[in-house]
């Protein structure tokens, strides 16, 4: 039986609209254009207007591509001329000095090691990626865990399991949420939040991982949720009929039947929601404490790859070792995040030829 | 078979004499609990705004200029940065936004081009906001902007001001473009928004019926006279909604602007008289802007404590205004729907 | 379409309320911890002089001085003086730039208001912050770790305390790096584990952090910028040397300055502009000092 599934689930364009509360375009809805250019009515004169009204279309339509073209471009020529002045070891570590103090001679020894440190501003420069890293992954990986657990259930609520006239209260809050400013919520977390967490958690540090991976839960729960809702509606009916037919629960529909049908759009929506979680920089730039530590600890302080760019553009002249440090890690940023969309528009690609059996 | 939009799922038939789904009871609470949870922390999030900041909002407030070192005073030139450049930026974004759209819905099919297209625009929806403000400086401020003075030469750039009436000394400095403006600032949050109005263009003009077009083909139009007076005006409501969120999510967004633009105290308004007698919004200039106005003071205003009040009343304007600007986006959708639902 | 004209006019009713562009606009952009008093500079000179137009934006030092290479600003205020690498790569660019001081500062450090520490040698600070000592025990305090509070690297506060009470040692990686003095005072004051710096005219309002005593060596007398009262500061002290972090607040231009900026600059180094220093919290410039150089 050839079961048609509406091509609401396509791809990473749901990243765009999903939060913005609407389903992405049907491709079985899509129109057909009319056959192409050759428009044998028309004579002449009309026939060269609608080519070039068609080719101005096109152009517009490629301003896309054009401009991530261009950021590309733009980002990896700054980011790889740091390699004329930064050799390519030192954005791993660098030789550091660290100093011991005897408080009964008042004297300081130094001993040099090998340490991973971002220090720009420094006599010896040091462009050390990997606690930046670390802070990304620190704030990222927990919030996008709350996230998909929350945004989980949200959505299973949301296509399911609630009645009518919750849901239409229920999503446009939740896309509400979506719509809030993120320096406001980083600025919510730097003055309120932080204090609680710290009363409640007695962290060594007020501003740490765990009050930055809230707040960008905050903003990538709705994300989630909207994904995880427009999955679970591309599950054709039929199944769920089907289900109740021999007998279960909704619940035992809901879990066994549905969610599993839906799990590629589900893991796409997961994997959107870290890839969001890694570019978001207001948010940490407030909360986190911005140090550079290399740590597990998630109440430690971090410093995130979004937060260094945010803080220390604004002052370096044009042309200089830091400027061109900080395209690379933009340049490195927009990869992993490029990486991640891509992941996920395949799997979603996968799994619509996958339920077009 | 689909799925309608607004349609609640089925009902599970009740099995007589079966004893309670007790793990489903307990999920089903959960995933209720979750979605009540997530809605709780919202009102609980603006219930805080708005006790904190309804105290300092007042018609001053919304009206004058901050003094005292942001002490005291209004917001009104953020608030007149803030719409300046969202203006800028969606009169920037739309044209092109909504031609794509109609490209890709209308003329492009599914072929390799529109395969490119769409997968370019969901990448650049995935962009995160701080590489768009590095490219914002990167190309916007100092590639095109430094070519452009490079272009205009002397000449040019005092004839431009002059035009403007800002008599500033671009002629000796050489740079009027190549530093961080309003223009640049709009192009990069154009940047940011426009897979937002190219998908949701292209949700309008799908949903139009394609009933629509073929009647107005078999009568003898041409393909863009069918979109320009059949598509078009019944998806126009549609990509006015995508212009609307847009225009709110540009408004809150503060990391593309940190560097294209933006400052912390400006004397006067970014306005300028062309030729001396048109007003009009200089976008050569710098700007104020809420988002922007909340960072700096929450961060590195000079007393935090004293200029608490006033992040708060900011933080209220802000939240309103985007609020506003969605609820009015999400009801249009609303409406939107229902009357397509009705005409097909 | 009678709802575009609508919006058109509205449009056009809001650019109304701009008012005309005027005159040169003067930019002034740099030191986080000089932005109040370029701000309160600036509101008073307008006052003063109608025909003028300041704009002032923080940033950073290091911000001022880049934006200064990079020509985006007139005046480029800034807490250290610029390096030679800046006046260098400046030279390159064409640009020759000249330094007004134009005030000075008494960099404080800072501790929560329960620390029972109440002094430091200029040693035990640079232990602090390169991460030698890492407890409040080893300074007679409580068996608590020390938390670090420092400012971001554009900030020209950063590198003056780096020069000269870390010796160009590195920051302890572990330091919160805070966007801004304020951002400093108001952390100290909610940790009691504490410890930050920055200009002095931040924290005298704060009432929950102590400004702590500086001892140049171990055997030294301990100097604290306040006066008396705890509510103004000792100049003397400052003018002396006898409190060593204190250092000079600059303007840069690009050349000797004239016109406007001229004009704006003479006015910050008199007496009505050193009187606003003052008031702020910031140390005038003693008197002899105030020849532009």
């Amino acid at each position: 039986m050839k079961i048609d599934v509406p091509g609401k689930v396509e791809g990473a364009r749901i990243g765009v609209v999903a939060p913005l509360g609407m389903a992405a375009p049907r491709a079985s809805a899509r129109p057909a254009p009319a056959a192409s250019g050759a428009d044998l009515r028309l004579r002449g004169g009309r026939r060269l207007r609608e080519r070039a009204i068609e080719l101005f279309l096109l152009a517009n339509g490629s301003a896309a591509v054009l401009i991530i073209g261009l950021i590309f471009v733009f980002l990896f020529k700054e980011g790889l001329a740091a390699f004329r002045d930064i050799q390519p070891i030192q954005f791993i570590g660098g030789q550091e000095n660290t100093p011991t103090y005897d408080p009964e001679l008042d004297t300081f020894t130094e001993t040099r090691q090998f340490a991973l440190v971002w220090q720009p501003v420094s006599d010896s420069p040091k462009y050390s990626l990997l606690p930046l890293l670390n802070g990304s992954l620190l704030v990222a990986l927990p919030a996008t865990l709350i996230s998909t657990v929350i945004g989980l259930l949200v959505g299973i609520y949301l296509a399911e399991l609630a009645r009518a006239r919750v849901r239409e209260l229920a999503k446009p809050a939740i896309e509400l949420l979506a719509g809030i400013p993120t320096v406001i919520i980083g600025f919510i977390m730097l003055t309120v939040v932080a204090s609680l967490v710290q009363s409640i958690t007695h962290s060594h540090f007020r501003l740490n991982a765990f009050v930055g991976a809230l707040g960008v839960s905050l903003v990538i729960i709705p994300v989630v949720a909207s994904l995880t809702e427009d999955a679970l509606r591309a599950v054709p009916e039929p199944l769920r009929l089907a289900s109740y037919g021999l007998g279960a629960t909704r619940w035992q529909t809901v879990s066994r039947v549905v969610v599993p049908a839906a799990v590629s759009g589900i893991t796409a929506a997961g994997i959107l929601g870290f890839g969001r979680a890694l570019g978001e920089t207001m948010i940490v730039l407030m909360a986190t404490g911005n140090a550079a530590l290399i740590t597990g600890n998630i109440l430690s302080s971090v410093r995130t790859m979004t937060a260094t760019i945010a803080a220390e553009l604004g002052a370096v002249a044009r042309g200089s070792e830091q400027y061109h440090a900080l395209f690379f890690v933009g340049a490195t940023l927009f990869t992993i995040t490029f990486m991640f969309n891509l992941t996920a528009e395949v799997i979603v690609a996968r799994m619509r030829r996958r339920l077009r059996m | 078979m689909e799925a309608k939009i607004d349609k609640a799922p089925p009902k599970a038939p009740e099995p007589p004499s079966r004893r309670p789904d007790y793990s489903g009871l307990i999920m089903t609470s959960l995933c209720r609990g979750a979605t009540f949870l997530v809605g709780g922390v919202l009102v609980l999030l603006l219930f805080h705004i708005a006790r904190h900041g309804a105290g300092v909002v007042s018609w001053d407030f919304l009206t004058k200029a901050p003094v005292e070192g942001m002490t005291a005073g209004g917001i009104f030139p953020a608030i007149f940065g803030t719409l300046a450049i969202t203006i800028l930026m969606i009169v920037l974004a739309l044209p092109l936004g909504a031609f794509a759209g109609i490209y890709l819905v209308e003329y492009a099919g599914g072929g390799l081009l529109a395969r490119l297209i769409r997968a370019a625009v969901n990448n650049l929806a995935g962009v995160p906001s701080i590489v768009f403000g590095l490219f914002g400086v990167g190309f916007f401020v100092l590639f095109v902007g430094r070519n452009i003075d490079r272009g205009l030469g002397p000449a040019g750039r005092s004839a431009i001001e002059q035009a403007l009436g800002t008599g500033g000394g671009a002629a000796e400095t050489g740079i009027l473009f190549g530093q961080p403006i309003m223009l640049w600032a709009a192009a990069t949050l154009a940047c940011l928004v426009l897979p937002i109005i190219i998908v949701t263009t292209e949700e309008a003009l799908s949903a139009v019926p394609q009933s629509h077009r073929d009647a107005s083909l078999a009568l003898g139009a041409t393909r863009w006279q069918t979109v320009r007076d059949v598509v078009l005006p019944q998806a126009r409501a549609g990509i006015l909604t995508g212009a609307i969120l847009s225009v709110s999510r540009g408004a809150g967004e503060t990391a593309p602007i940190l560097f294209t633009g933006c400052a912390y105290f400006l004397p006067r308004l970014p306005v300028a008289e062309l030729f001396g007698v048109i007003p009009m919004v200089n976008p050569l200039d710098q700007f104020m802007e809420l988002s922007y106005h909340i960072f700096i003071l929450a961060t590195q205003s000079t007393d935090s404590q004293a200029t608490l009040p006033l992040q708060y009343g900011t933080t209220l304007v802000l939240v309103a205004l985007t609020f506003m600007l969605n609820l009015t986006g999400i009801l249009l959708r609303f409406v939107f729907r229902r009357r397509l639902a009705r005409l097909s | 379409m009678r709802s575009k004209s609508l919006l058109v006019l509205v449009f056009l009713g809001f650019l109304a309320c701009g008012g005309a562009a005027d005159a040169k606009n003067i930019t002034v952009k740099g030191s986080d911890t000089m932005v109040l008093l370029a701000q309160r500079w600036a509101e008073k000179y307008m006052e003063k002089h109608s025909d003028a137009s300041i704009q002032v934006t923080g940033g950073g030092s290091g911000t001022g001085i880049a934006a200064l290479l990079n020509g985006t600003t007139d005046i480029a205020t800034s807490s250290r003086p610029i390096k030679a690498a800046e006046m260098k790569t400046a030279r390159e660019g064409g640009i020759n730039t000249f330094e007004t001081k134009v005030a000075m500062d008494a960099l404080s450090v800072v501790v929560h208001k329960d620390n029972p520490v109440n002094e430091l040698t200029m040693n035990q600070v640079k232990a602090i912050y390169t991460g030698a000592i890492n407890s409040w025990k080893d300074l007679g305090g409580p068996p608590k770790a020390i938390v670090r509070y420092s400012r971001e690297s554009n900030s020209g506060t950063y590198v003056f305390f780096k020069e000269h009470v870390l010796g160009n040692q590195d920051y302890a990686p572990d330091c919160q790096n805070m966007p801004g003095t304020a951002a400093v005072a108001t952390a100290v004051a909610k940790d009691p584990a504490a410890i930050g710096f920055g200009g002095v005219a931040y924290f005298l309002s704060q009432p929950d952090v102590k400004i702590l005593k500086i001892k140049k060596e171990r055997d030294s007398p301990a100097i604290t910028p306040v006066a008396a009262d705890g509510k103004s500061l000792n100049f003397e002290v400052v003018y002396s040397g006898e409190y060593p972090i204190a250092r000079d607040l600059f303007c840069y231009t690009t050349g000797k300055p004239a016109g406007q900026v001229g004009a704006f600059l003479s006015w910050i180094v008199g007496p009505e502009g050193q009187a606003i220093a003052d008031e702020l919290g910031y140390i005038p410039l003693a008197k002899g000092q105030a020849a532009v150089k």
